[in-house]
C-alpha cells in the first residue's frame, strides 16, 4: 500500500516537473481547480460518484465532493456551480434533465452502463394469497385484489406508488389494463421502503413500486410482476397491446442510467471529461456494493477501496492519455 | 384593573362570548352561505368551479419575470446575476472562515489538492470554551448542560457534521440579528417604510421554504451561500418585528433624557434606544437561532450538508436509530445555544457593566481562558491525536435499538393502530374533506369577506376577500380546500391535546418544566424522524401526516395557554373563591376567560405552525399545496412554486387577520384592552 502510494506521488512529481519544463503545451492540460462531482442521499450514487471521483484523482484531477439534492441540483449544474452528476436515471430524472440539456449549459456524458429497473414488486410470501403471480393477469381476479386491499380502498386493492413528481403512469396503467386496485402514491421513496419494512415485518400484504438497483431487493424476497414488455408504442398507440382504446397497457420502461454534468467540463478539463465518458459499471456489481453498505454496514470508503483495488486494470483504461 | 362589566355603552353589558357567535347578521349571512351552497350549484356552476378560462396565468408572468431578472436584468455597469453572485461571495468569506475553524481545518488550494495549514479547532477545544461560555453566562448550571449537549455530539459521533451545521448557524445568526436590527430601526424611524414591510414580514415568514428555493438557487448559486440565504429570508422577520416593538416600548422619559442631553440623531438610536431595549432585543436574538436551526434538513437538500443530511440519508436506508440520533444532535445544538443566548440575555439584563479595572488581563479573564485552551488543546493534540479527533472507538450508538423498538410495535399493535387510524380516517377526516372540497369558492370568499367586516371593518373584508380571491384566480381553490382540511384538523386535534395539557401544566411547576422539555425538542427535531416510523405504522397518507403536524403544532397550544393562565390576576381568583366558587367553576368561568385573548393568540400560532408543516407532509403523499410547491421545487418550476407558496402565505393571513381581530374584539369586550 505505502509502496503504490509513493510511486504515484513520485510519478505525479515527474508528471509535474515535465508540464513545467515544456515551455509549449502540446496538448490542453485540466485546469487544477477541483470538479465538483455531486453526491445524493442514497448509497448506489455515492459508490458510483466516489469510485469516479478517486478514478479522476488517480488521474491526478482536483476532486471535491457537494451534497445536492437529486434535482434542485440542475441549477447548479447550469450555472457551473457544480460540475458532474453520476447518476441521471432515465425513469426519474428524464424531465429535469432534457430540460436542463436542452439549455446549452448542461450536457449528456452518455449511458452509465447500469440500467435502472423500475415496476410493480411484491413480497414471495403473497404468492401463498394471490397463486397466479407475478403474472400481471392474476392481479385482475378480484380474490387477488381483495388480498392486497386496506380499510381505505376494499374491495380494490392497494398499490403503492412513487411520489408524484416520478410520474410513471401508473394511474392510466391500472385502467388501461383494467385492474382492481387503487392507486396511491407514496410522498418521497423514504416513505415507499418504510411501508414495505413494515409491511415484510408483519409478512402482511403490499404491492408497490420498486425500484433497481436498490438494497430493497437485496435484503427483501420478491418478485416483479410481469406485466407485457414495455415497448415505445405501447405508451404512445392506444391501438397496441389487450387494451385498443388505451396506451400505457404494458410494463415500466427499462432505462439506462446517464452521467450529465456541465457542458464547460470538456474544455476546462479535457483529460477528465474523457474519463467521465469513458466511465461503466453493471447492475450486478453496483447492487453487491450497495449491498455491502446498505446491509453488512460497511463504509461507502471501504467499498470503494475495494473495488478501486480490484479493478485497476479497468479505471486505468479510462484515465489513459 | 378594570372588571368585565365596564364595558363600553354600545354593547349588550354582560360579556357572554356565546352572545357574539349568535348575533343575527352572523346567523342571516351563515343561513345564505349554506343556501347556496345547497342549492346554488344549478344556477351558477362556476361558482363552485372556478372556470379555467378565468384564470390568471400569474404561474407564467412569475416564471418569465424570474428569467429576465437572471438572464437580462442589469444596472449598467453589471447584471442582476454578477450583484447576487457578490453578495453570495461575501456571505462564503465568513462561512469558509467558522468552517475552516471548526471541521475542516485552514487549508491551502482547492478540493483534493488541499494541503492542510491549520487543523481545525480539536472537540476537547470546543467543548471546553463552550462550557467557559456557559459558566460566564450562567454559573456552573449552565456550564454543564451546555458539556452535556456538545458531549453528546462526540459521543455519538455526529462532531463532524454538528461542526459543519455549526459553522452554517454561526453565520446566519449574526447576519439574521444585525439584518433585523437595521430593518427594525429603519422601520421604527419612517412609518411608511413600515407599511411597506409589514406585509413583506408576513410573506417571508408564511411562504414555505421551498417555494422560493430555486430563484435561490440560481441567485446565489449551489451549496452553503444559498442556504445561508434561505435561512435568513425565514429567520429574520422575527427579529424585525421584536425590534420595532422593543424600540417603541423604551420609556417616553429615556427619550426625553436623550433629547435633553442633545442627542444626534445617530447616537439617540444606538446611544440610547438599542442599549435600553436591549432585553427585548435578546428575545429576537433567541428566535433567530432557533429558526435557523429549523432550516437544517431543507438547507442541506442545497449543499449545506452537516446534520441534515445525515437525518435525510439515514432515513432512506431506514436506518431509524440513526435518524433519531443525528435529529436528536440537532436538539443538543439548539437547546445548548438557546440557554446560552437566553443566558447572556438575562445577564445583559440585570449587569450594567461595572467599573472596568485593572489591566486586559484582568479586564478578560474569559477571553484569555478560551485562547490558552485553544493553543493547549492544538499543541497536546499533536501528540495525543485523540484530543484532536474524538476516538471512533469510544463512540456510542443505539445501533439497531429504536429500529427494533418500531418492529416490536410494528409486530404487535399495528392491527390495534390500523382500527384506531380508520376510525377517525372514515369518521372524521374522510367526511371533512369531502364537505370543503364541495363548498363553492365564491361563497366562501364573500362568507370570509364579511366575517373580516364584522371582526374588523372594510378593510379586513377588502384584504381578506382579495386573498381568497387571488386562491381562486390562480386555479390553486381545489389544493387549497385539502390544505385547510388538514390544517383545521391538526389544529383541532393540537389544541384538543395542548389546551388540557397547558391548563395542567400552568400551576405545576414542575411539570411545566418537563413539558417544556418535550415541546422543545418537538420544535427542533427534525420532523422527518419521526415521519419514517409514522408511516410504518400509520401507512402514507393524510393521518400520518394528520400525525406530524400535530405532534409540531401542539406546542404553541400548550405555551400560550400557560402563559395565559399564569397572567391571571391573582387577586380576580382570590375573589372567585371568597364567593365559593368551586375549582371547575374557578378555571372555567374565571381563568381561562380572562387568558382568552392568549389562548387565541396561541391558536393563531399553532395554526401559522401546522401550514408550515405542509411542505414536510408532502413527503407522505399528501395532494395539498405543499405538495404542489415540492412539485414545483422537483421541476425547478419557479412560477408554480410562488404562486402555490402564494396561496399557502394567504391561507396563514387570512387565518391570523381574522383571528386577531376577533381577539381584539374579546379583549376590549372584556376590558383588558
Amino acid at each position: 500500500m505505502f509502496s503504490r502510494i509513493r510511486m504515484t506521488t513520485t510519478a505525479l512529481g515527474a508528471l509535474a516537473l515535465g508540464a513545467s519544463l515544456s515551455m509549449t503545451p502540446v496538448m490542453a492540460q485540466d485546469s487544477t481547480d477541483p470538479i465538483k462531482l455531486t453526491l445524493h442521499d442514497w448509497t448506489g450514487q455515492l459508490i458510483t460518484t466516489q469510485i469516479m471521483g478517486e478514478v479522476l484523482k488517480k488521474a491526478g484531477d482536483n476532486v471535491e465532493y457537494v451534497q445536492a439534492d437529486y434535482l434542485a441540483q440542475f441549477a447548479g449544474l447550469e450555472s457551473g456551480d457544480l460540475h458532474v452528476a453520476m447518476e441521471m436515471w432515465e425513469t426519474t430524472g428524464r424531465d429535469a434533465m432534457d430540460a436542463a440539456t436542452a439549455t446549452g449549459k448542461v450536457e449528456n456524458f452518455g449511458p452509465t452502463g447500469m440500467k435502472a429497473k423500475e415496476e410493480w414488486w411484491f413480497p414471495e410470501y403473497m404468492k401463498e394469497k394471490c397463486p397466479g403471480l407475478p403474472n400481471w393477469e392474476a392481479l385482475k381476479d378480484e380474490k387477488c385484489a381483495e388480498a392486497f386491499s386496506t380499510a381505505e380502498t376494499a374491495p380494490k386493492g392497494r398499490y403503492l406508488g412513487g411520489p408524484v413528481t416520478w410520474g410513471g403512469f401508473d394511474d392510466e396503467r391500472v385502467e388501461a389494463l383494467d385492474l382492481p386496485f387503487e392507486v396511491i402514491h407514496a410522498g418521497t421513496d423514504a416513505a415507499l421502503f418504510a411501508e414495505l419494512e413494515s409491511a415484510y415485518q408483519r409478512q402482511a400484504p403490499i404491492l408497490l413500486w420498486i425500484y433497481a438497483p436498490h438494497w430493497a431487493t437485496a435484503k427483501y424476497k420478491g418478485e416483479w410482476v410481469e406485466f407485457p414488455e414495455y415497448t415505445k408504442e405501447c405508451y404512445t398507440d392506444p391501438a397496441w397491446g389487450s387494451n385498443p382504446d388505451m396506451a400505457y397497457d404494458c410494463g415500466k420502461p427499462f432505462g439506462e442510467i446517464w452521467k450529465v454534468g456541465w457542458a464547460g467540463v470538456k474544455d476546462k478539463w479535457p483529460d477528465a471529461y474523457k474519463a467521465i465518458k469513458a466511465f461503466t459499471i453493471d447492475n450486478d456489481e453496483m447492487g453487491q456494493m450497495i449491498t455491502k453498505v446498505d446491509l453488512d454496514g460497511k463504509k461507502v470508503e471501504d467499498v470503494v477501496a475495494e473495488w478501486m483495488g480490484a479493478n485497476e486494470a479497468r479505471w486505468s483504461e479510462w484515465i489513459k492519455k | 384593573m378594570s372588571t368585565p362589566t365596564a364595558d363600553s355603552t354600545h354593547r349588550p353589558i354582560a360579556p357572554r362570548l356565546d352572545g357574539a357567535a349568535l348575533s343575527w347578521p352572523w346567523l342571516i349571512a351563515g343561513a345564505a352561505f349554506v343556501l347556496f351552497w345547497r342549492y346554488g350549484q344549478p344556477l351558477a356552476q362556476w361558482a363552485f368551479d372556478y372556470p379555467r378560462g378565468w384564470q390568471v396565468p400569474a404561474q407564467r408572468w412569475i416564471s418569465n419575470a424570474m428569467k429576465w431578472l437572471l438572464d437580462s436584468a442589469s444596472f449598467g455597469l453589471f447584471t442582476f446575476t454578477d450583484l447576487t453572485r457578490f453578495i453570495a461571495r461575501l456571505i462564503d468569506l465568513p462561512y469558509q472562515l467558522a468552517l475552516s475553524l471548526l471541521s475542516t481545518g485552514f487549508l491551502s488550494g482547492q478540493g483534493s489538492g488541499a494541503v492542510e495549514i491549520l487543523p481545525p479547532l480539536s472537540w476537547a477545544a470546543v467543548i471546553a470554551i463552550v462550557t467557559l461560555m456557559g459558566y460566564h453566562a450562567g454559573g456552573r448550571r449552565l456550564a454543564l448542560l451546555v458539556a452535556i449537549c456538545f458531549g453528546f455530539l462526540a459521543i455519538f459521533g455526529q462532531w463532524n457534521s454538528a461542526m459543519v451545521t455549526l459553522a452554517s448557524i454561526l453565520v446566519a445568526v449574526p447576519l439574521g440579528v444585525v439584518g433585523g436590527l437595521l430593518l427594525g430601526i429603519l422601520a421604527y424611524r419612517y412609518p411608511r417604510f413600515e407599511r411597506a414591510l409589514t406585509p413583506l414580514l408576513d410573506l417571508m415568514q408564511t411562504i414555505p421554504v421551498f417555494a422560493y428555493l430555486v430563484p435561490i438557487l440560481f441567485m446565489f448559486g449551489f451549496g452553503p451561500t444559498a442556504a445561508v440565504v434561505a435561512t435568513l429570508i425565514y429567520a429574520m422577520p422575527p427579529m424585525t418585528r421584536i425590534t420595532i416593538l422593543a424600540l417603541r416600548s423604551v420609556p417616553s422619559e429615556i427619550l426625553e433624557l436623550g433629547k435633553m442631553i442633545g442627542c444626534t440623531r445617530r447616537q439617540m438610536t444606538w446611544r440610547v434606544l438599542v442599549p435600553s431595549a436591549k432585553d427585548s432585543l435578546m428575545v429576537g436574538v433567541n428566535q433567530v437561532i432557533m429558526l435557523s436551526l429549523n432550516m437544517v434538513i431543507i438547507a442541506s437538500m442545497i449543499g449545506a450538508g452537516g446534520l441534515g443530511f445525515d437525518v435525510l440519508a439515514a432515513l432512506r436506508r431506514l436506518d431509524i436509530g440513526a435518524g433519531l440520533e443525528a435529529g436528536m444532535a440537532i436538539v443538543a445544538l439548539a437547546v445548548a445555544l438557546d440557554r446560552l443566548s437566553q443566558a447572556y440575555a438575562i445577564k445583559a439584563g440585570s449587569e450594567r457593566s461595572a467599573a472596568q479595572a485593572g489591566n486586559f488581563l484582568q479586564r478578560h479573564p474569559y477571553t484569555f481562558a478560551a485562547l490558552a485552551i485553544v493553543i493547549v488543546t492544538a499543541v497536546v493534540g499533536l501528540a495525543v491525536p485523540a484530543l484532536q479527533h474524538y476516538p471512533e472507538s469510544l463512540e456510542v450508538s443505539t445501533g439497531g435499538f429504536f429500529d427494533e423498538v418500531v418492529r416490536w410495535i410494528n409486530v404487535n399493535f399495528f392491527d390495534t393502530l390500523e382500527g384506531l387510524k380508520n376510525l377517525v380516517l372514515l369518521n372524521v377526516l374522510v367526511p371533512l374533506k369531502r364537505l370543503l372540497g364541495g363548498l363553492p369558492w365564491l361563497g366562501v370568499t364573500l362568507f370570509l369577506a364579511f366575517a373580516g367586516w364584522r371582526l374588523g371593518g372594510a378593510k379586513l373584508a377588502a384584504l381578506v376577500g382579495a386573498l381568497a380571491f387571488f386562491i381562486a384566480a390562480t386555479g390553486q381553490w381545489e389544493k387549497a380546500t385539502i390544505t385547510v382540511y388538514l390544517c383545521g384538523i391538526s389544529v383541532i386535534f393540537a389544541s384538543l391535546i395542548g389546551i388540557p395539557i397547558g391548563i395542567a401544566a400552568a400551576e405545576r411547576t414542575r411539570l411545566w418544566k418537563w413539558v417544556q422539555v418535550v415541546i422543545d425538542t418537538l420544535q427542533t427535531l427534525p420532523s422527518f424522524v419521526y415521519l419514517m416510523p409514522a408511516v410504518m405504522l400509520f401507512r402514507v397518507g393524510d393521518f400520518t401526516a394528520l400525525i406530524a403536524i400535530v405532534a409540531y403544532a401542539v406546542a404553541p397550544a400548550i405555551r400560550y395557554t400557560v402563559l395565559g393562565l399564569q397572567k391571571v390576576d391573582p387577586r380576580l381568583i382570590e375573589a372567585g373563591r371568597a364567593m365559593g366558587c368551586t375549582p371547575w367553576q374557578l378555571l372555567t368561568k374565571i381563568k381561562l376567560k380572562l387568558a382568552l385573548p392568549e389562548i387565541m393568540l396561541g391558536l393563531n400560532q399553532t395554526i401559522m405552525f401546522a401550514l408550515s408543516m405542509l411542505v414536510i407532509t408532502a413527503l407522505v403523499g399528501t395532494r395539498d399545496l405543499g405538495q404542489e410547491v415540492y412539485i414545483a421545487l422537483t421541476k425547478a418550476d419557479t412560477g408554480r412554486g410562488i404562486v402555490a407558496g402564494l396561496a399557502v402565505a394567504f391561507i396563514a393571513i387570512i387565518a391570523d387577520r381574522l383571528i386577531s381581530a376577533g381577539a381584539a374584539r374579546i379583549k376590549q369586550r372584556l376590558g383588558l384592552a
